[in-house]
Formats: structure tokens, sequence, C-alpha cells
């Protein structure tokens, strides 16, 4: 059929001449690692911690939860109720990466290891000492790093607790210590709602960070990236880091997730390996290597409308959220949240904060009725479209108090073109939330789910008009190309 | 409020699962989250808040862009009457006769199209959604005024359930509901959607020389007879009738809401300014139907074709389709760039149906309908650059 193929031709002559006009776009900001991004949407919200500390007790309890790790599936326990454990001592491994150790962030009692349907573990619980007992780990002089070799690194870091700090992508899983990354990433900001002040949350750790960057450098041999904020001061933190690259990006949230900073910096494509940590990760591994001992402790900002004094606490890891919840918070119908409003989770008052988490937030419940709360024109409700009646576009900076309230029911996709606003990636949203419904594995993979973690599409989740858990929906694609 | 919201609690139980009007329950959740928007709170993982515009406030700011439209059609429905009558009336009257008209076939298109909804979510046990809100609205807006109001039942059940319903509700459709509704009617019956049917005379006699002929039916004759079509325009019963501005304005003949230009404009600044409606289809069907009449005039082989090409946008639906109809999302193209392409082919489209073919004089519903049918296919096209393109860059 001549004539069809004279078609097909032609239109890979299109296909090619728009690819190559979006090229050069790419290249540009390829070259220069000084990303500027226009798309995207900063949520303000009332209640940023202000930089000082809450004296607070800590809580009796800390609990680590397997279900932070996406990629446990069956976990090896290593302690028993009654057990005493010191912080840094195994608690349990994954089977199927079985070197790599989740370690007690204190030390204390376990005193109780709960469980849920079909048994699956849920939560370790350890009854604290008062005083913090660390276990002594080898330590490493500036020399000894030198000459460390790279499986000494590994079978360090990943005995001593402070491996599931490592995340790789594809699939934003705990790293297996078996393969090698292309580069690893640290984004050096956050740019989440009422988000903790790196600078802050990092203070007298510069040189176990800078240590943790010459521990990390082991581990690929390719470069360590370490994006900032092009608009903030660089926190005192990072000043004096060497060995690494240093790139610059500014732009609404998400930019300061690290996600978008590789997708403009090393996109991932088939195949390619990329490991990411959080600068409080980097540090904790250095700390590892200086000191030998694995400390969990983190300062934690308590953020939101409905704390008292928004601020910061000093706790770790797993730690139960009862002191906050009964010092810090106003009374009434709250939703106390480990992590921020758009990626974290609702642990309630009794709850243990997640691994990954270094921020509290607390917004008010929204299970109410609204009267014609589709219709009503309203300055109050923060909403990233300007459609009839929703005026908070008119001043964005304004800091809006925002409840749980979902704003209508579960619909069909019939919105357009909006993702693609909060989206600073060249990704097409919804035909990959699309594909991944009809569990159409070759799409998934052609549009994109190696670059994405659930963090990324937080914002698409916020902003869908039809209500879709979007965050959901991505970890079961994941999860199917995964184990495809 | 309260007492509402206490009416809606004491019926609640009767809604419930095993009890008796257990599968009207979602009839009952669609009237009481009509008037309450609900409790629903996010879920315990993922985003905890979530936007404070949903469905409803989406589709009734495309309700609200389309009341221009809609009032202005009453008006000159009536105005249109007592022009073609010969009589002299107020404001009052115009709209008095005009409303008389169009009300009731609004009353139709809403109430028979949402009795069919609710029928369909009582049998497939969906909730109430929100798209026909807006295709309510349309389908009056589209039809002429004299259309025997059984018609407009018989097209909105039709549209509901075929176009619809049939591919799963709101958001799952093809082809645009309320087009459907006027193709259905269009085809299966052409002598009350063509001829003289814009013109509400009621039981009066015309004047003397009246006949209720269309700008693009003038252009029609002329390409088949070789006629003069601007002569044909100028000799009609009414001068001054087929000016520019005249019908920029909208006081011509033709459906409901489809005459005035400006105010489908005034609907696409509402959609554009609330960002509800894609500018870049509305600019590309304008822009495509401009530059085939502009490609028309160079060719020039009959006077339809010399006709200027800002006339095109003016006349007929253009304009209510690039607005209203082209602009829903769901049928539209997806992607941003195939946004631009599908509005351009409609507006070429457009402009191919009315001055080639003669047996269609407006074009714009046609080519809607089609464009709709070929969105996915242009998406597919975009789709591919976009996995080629990140293809490439993940390689280099």
């Amino acid at each position: 059929m001549p004539e069809f193929s004279k078609l097909s031709s032609c239109l890979n002559l299109l296909t090619n001449i728009f690819a190559s006009a979006f090229d050069s776009q790419v290249l540009i900001i390829n070259m220069s690692k000084n990303i500027k991004l226009k798309r995207g949407f900063d949520i303000n919200l009332v209640g940023k911690a202000e930089k000082k500390f809450t004296e607070l007790a800590q809580p009796e309890t800390f609990a680590i939860k397997p279900t932070d790790f996406p990629h446990i599936i069956g976990p090896k326990l290593l302690v028993a109720e009654g057990d005493t454990v010191k912080a840094g001592s195994p608690l349990f491994f994954e089977k199927t990466m079985d070197t790599v150790m989740f370690c007690a962030p204190v030390s204390g009692e376990i005193v109780e290891i709960k469980r849920g349907a079909k048994r699956r573990l849920l939560e370790i619980k350890i009854l604290a000492d008062k005083q913090v007992e660390s276990a002594q780990f080898k330590k490493f002089s500036a020399s000894d790093l030198n000459g460390i070799s790279r499986d000494e690194v590994i079978s360090h870091i990943s005995a001593h607790g402070a491996w599931p700090q490592i995340i790789q992508r594809p699939y934003g899983i705990v790293a297996n210590p078996a393969t090698t990354p292309k580069a690893i990433f640290i984004s050096g900001f956050d740019s989440h709602p009422n988000a903790p002040d790196m600078a802050f949350i990092l203070q007298d750790k510069e040189a176990y960070f800078q240590t943790g960057l010459t521990v990390l450098s082991k581990l690929t041999d390719g470069d360590i990236h370490l994006t900032l904020s092009a608009k903030e001061e660089v926190p005192s933190v990072f000043g004096s880091v060497s060995g690494i690259k240093v790139n610059k990006i500014s732009g609404p949230h998400p930019a300061g997730n690290v996600g978008v900073q590789i997708h403009h910096i090393l996109p991932i494509g088939k195949g390619d390996l990329i490991w990411t940590v959080t600068p409080y990760g980097v540090a904790q591994i250095g700390k590892l290597f200086a000191e030998g001992i694995h400390d969990a402790s983190k300062i934690v900002a308590i953020t939101g409308s409905e704390v008292n004094e928004p601020s910061y606490i000093r706790t770790y890891t797993g730690a139960c959220t009862n002191k906050v919840a009964e010092g810090m918070i106003k009374s009434g119908r709250n939703r106390l949240i480990s992590g921020n409003v758009l990626t974290g989770e609702s642990v309630g008052r009794d709850g243990y904060m997640g691994f990954y988490h270094n921020q509290v937030s607390v917004i008010p419940e929204g299970d109410y009725e609204e009267f014609f709360g589709w219709l009503a024109p309203s300055a109050k409700k923060l909403s990233f479209y300007r459609t009839l009646g929703m005026f908070s576009f008119l001043n964005r900076k304004q800091q809006h108090v925002v409840d749980t309230n979902q704003h209508g029911e579960h619909r069909n996709f019939v919105v357009t073109g909006a993702f693609e606003e909060v989206m600073p990636m060249d990704v097409l949203p919804m035909y990959l939330f699309k594909a991944i419904m009809a569990e159409d594995f070759e799409n998934m993979e052609a549009l994109g789910i190696f670059e994405l973690v659930e963090e990324d599409v937080a914002l698409c989740e916020f902003i869908d008009v039809s209500k879709h858990p979007l965050q959901d929906i991505l970890r079961e694609g994941i999860e199917l190309v995964r184990n495809s | 409020m309260k007492f509402l919201q206490n009416f809606f609690d004491s019926i609640e139980p009767k809604f419930e699962k095993g009890a008796k009007w257990e599968k009207y329950h979602p009839i009952y959740e669609g009237f009481r989250t009509i008037h309450f928007s609900p409790k629903l709170v996010s879920p315990k993982k993922g985003a905890q808040i979530k936007d404070a515009v949903d469905l409803k406030r989406l589709m009734f700011t495309v309700v609200i862009a389309m009341i221009p439209c809609l009032l202005f059609g009453i008006w000159n429905v009536g105005h249109q009457h007592f022009l073609a009558v010969g009589e002299a009336a107020t404001l009052t009257d115009k709209l008095w006769v005009g409303s008389l008209q169009v009300i009731p076939i609004l009353i139709v298109s809403y109430g028979v199209g949402l009795l069919t909804e609710f029928i369909f979510c009582v049998v497939r046990q969906h909730a109430v959604e929100e798209g026909f809100l807006v295709s309510g609205m349309l389908i009056p807006l589209v039809l002429p005024p004299t259309i025997p109001l059984w018609q407009v039942a018989v097209a909105t059940v039709f549209a509901v359930v075929i176009a619809k319903e049939i591919f799963g509700g709101t958001g799952m459709n093809v082809l645009n509901v309320a087009l459907t509704a006027r193709a259905f009617l269009y085809f299966g019956y052409p002598s009350q959607m063509s001829g003289e049917v814009w013109t509400y005379l009621g039981d009066k006699t015309p004047v003397d020389g009246y006949s209720g002929a269309t700008i693009l039916s003038y252009g029609a004759e002329a390409a088949s007879t070789n006629g003069d079509m601007m002569a044909l325009a100028a000799s009609h019963w009414y001068s001054g009738m087929f000016e520019f501005w005249n019908m920029f304005i909208g006081i011509i003949p033709g459906s409901i809401g489809e005459t005035s230009t400006l105010m489908c404009l005034i609907g696409a600044l509402i959609l554009i300014a609330t960002g509800v409606g894609s500018w870049k289809i509305i600019v590309g069907v304008f822009a495509g139907a401009w530059l085939m009449g502009l490609g028309f005039n160079a060719i020039g082989a009959n006077s339809y074709m010399d006709w200027p090409a800002h006339y095109h946008l003016v006349a007929g639906g253009l304009a209510f389709g690039a607005v209203f109809m082209a602009t829903d999302p769901v049928t539209a193209a997806q992607t941003e760039k195939g946004k631009w392409i599908y509005g351009l082919l409609i507006g070429v489209m457009t402009v191919l149906i009315r001055v080639i073919n003669p047996a269609f004089p407006e074009g714009i519903m046609l080519a809607i309908l089609l464009l709709n049918v070929f969105a996915p296919l242009i998406d597919y096209f975009v789709v591919e650059f976009n996995k080629k393109r990140r293809l490439k860059r993940a390689t280099v």
C-alpha cells in the first residue's frame, strides 16, 4: 500500500519536527543547571513554624512503622516484646533485601508489636529510656574515609539503620545496596506548605553533612547533585560543601521536590537508577561514620492553623504525637498529620510520626455540610482556580486556614489542562493516570512513571476537581510496573 | 438551614441499604448534595486538603456564561416576531413573546433531561452528575424558536441516553451531548430544523415580501445558482438585516441563543477569565474559520467564496459553537497542543461545509461533531510526540 506508507512517513516527519522544536527548549535548561520553573502552585497556609524551640517533654513511646516503606512485603522481626534495645539496634529487615537493617531510634524496651489484618506488621513500639543510650559502632576518621571501599560504606550504613534514608528512583523505595546509581540527588529545601526551614532543622550539622557527602560519593560513579532554592539565602549547612555539583532552582512549589530537580538535570529513562537522600539523611549518615552512632534525633516543625504557637521541637524518629496533642494544639475537631498537608498521613493524637517526616501539621477536620457550599462565593476558601465565586486568586500571598473537607464528591475526569499547570515536568499527568487505571504498562513507562513518586503528583491531587486519590493511583501504578 | 438538614436526616433511613427506597439513594444523595456540599473529608493518607472547587461550581460557571445569550435570545425571538408581522412593539412585548416561546423549551429540556438522568442513576446506581446542568441549557439555545416541544423532549432523551449515559455518564462521552440532540433533530425532523423555522410567527401573517432566509441560505443559493450572494442579501425584505454589525450584535433570525456574536463573546470572556473554557480552542475556531474564509476569497470561484472572510465569524452559530460547544472539555482534544489543532480544524471545517456543501447551509454543528470524533486521534499524536521526546531526553 504505497499511499499508506507515504502517509505514515509524512506523519513521522511531522512527529520529528514537533519533537525537535521542543528539544531545544529542554536543552537550554539542561546546560545551565539554573532552573527556572513557571508552573506550580504555592499553597500559603496559616501556621508556619517560628524559628524557635518549644520545650516539650519527650513522649513515652516511639515506633517504627514498616508501612512507611512501600518495598516491605515480608519483614523479618529480630526482636520480641520485652526485649531491650539501644538506639541503633536492629529491629527487623525485609527478606528480599536482607542486609538493610531497620533500627531502633531510641533505647528502651519493646513494649508492643502491633499487627493488623493478615498479621501485617504495623508498628514496633519502644518504651524509651529517660536517657537515650546509643549502640557504639566503628568510627571513621577523615583519613579512614579516604581509603574506604564502597562495600565497607554500604555494609556500615545498611547494618546500622541509616540506609533507609537512601531512596531510589524509579519507584520511590529504599535503595537496593546491590545496585549502583547513575547519580545521587539531594534537594536542599522543602517547598511544601509550611515546610520546616532546612537551615533550622540542620543546625550544627555542617560537619556531619560534609562527612555524609564524602561517604555517599563512594556509592556512585556519577555526581552528587545538591539543588538549592535560588530565591533563599544559602543555609549555612550547605555553605562549605565540596566535591559535589550545586544547582539552583526557582519557582513555585514543587520546585523543592527532588523529582522535579532530577527531571530538569538528569532525566530518568528506562533502566536508569538514581538515588535521593534528604539533607537530614545525609547528616545522619555522616554522623554514623564520624561518631559511630545511629542518631535518630530530629528537629520537627509543628505547624498549622490549629497549633497554638507554631514552632519547632526536638525529638526522635517515630515519636508518639501525644505530647504535641496535649501541649501545643488548640481544642476542637482537629486532624493531626505527620508530614505536610499535601503528602502527609493523618496519625491521630496518639499515633506515631512517619519515618521520613520532620513536620507535624494540625488543621481543622472538615466533616460538616455547607449550605450551597458549591455555589456560595468566598475569598476565604483556597482554590487554584478562578472559577465563579472563588476569589482566593486575587491575593495569592494571603495565608489561608484550610480544613480537610473534600469540597465535593468523586467524579470522572472532566477538566483538562489543569494538572499540567501545576506539574513543571514534561509529563502529561492525566494520560499517565488513565494508563495506570487501565493497567497499560507500556504507556505507564512511556508517559513517565519512572520519574515520579507520590509527592510529585500531590498538587494534582489537591487541585483535582473530580477528587481522585491520585497519589494512591500513582503508587498502584508504580507497584504494577515494579512487580511486572 | 438546620431544618432542611434535619429533614434530609429524617428521610435518610428510608434510602439506606436494605431500606424500602434503597435503590433511590442516588436521587436522595443528588438532592442533598445540591443543597449542602457533602461532609466528605480527605482520606487518611495523601493530600489532606482539597481545592474548594468541585464540578458543580465549574459547570455552573458555564451556565452563568450562557445567560447573556439566553436573555438576548429571548428578546431577539420577540423582536424578530414583531419585525416579521410588521407590528410595533415595546421591549416588554418582545420579552413576553420571546419568553412564551423560549421558557417552555428550556423547561422541557431540563425536565426531560434530568428525569432521564435520574432514571439512569437509579438503574445504574451511580451518583447524579452535573453534566446536564450545562447540556440542559445548551439544547434550547441551539434550537429554532419554533421547534415543537415534543421534539425537544425526544431529542433530549436521545442525546442523554445515546450520547452520554451508555458511555458511562459525564466525563465519558465521545460526542457533545447538546449537539447530538441538535443533530438528531436535524436529520430526523429536517422540516422543523431548516427553512422557515428561524422566526416565530405564531398565527399571524407576515409582512409582504417576508422570507425566513438566513445569510447562509443566501450563500448556498448563490453558490448553486451562480448568483450574487451580496445582492441576494441586500434584497432581503428587511433592509440592513445582514450587514456586518447587525449580525455581530445578533438581531437576525436563527437558533435561540446563537445569533449574537457579541453575547457569545461576553460568554467567552467569562469562560476565559474564570479559566473554565480553553481560550486556545475558542481562538482556534475563529482563526480557522477566518483563514479558510481568506482561502476561499483567494480562490473566488463564486460569490459565496468572495464573501469577506470576517463575515463568516458573525454568521450562523460559529461563535456560539466556538465558545460553548467546542470548549466542552470532555469531547474536545485534551492536550494543550491538541486544543489548537482541534479548534483550528473546527473553524476550517465549518467554513468548508458552508461554502462547498450547499446541502448543509450551516457547518459548525457537523464540524464540531466530526472533530469530537477525531479529538482522540489528535491527542494520540500529541501524546506520541511527548513519548518520543521523553525517550530522546532520557537517552541523551
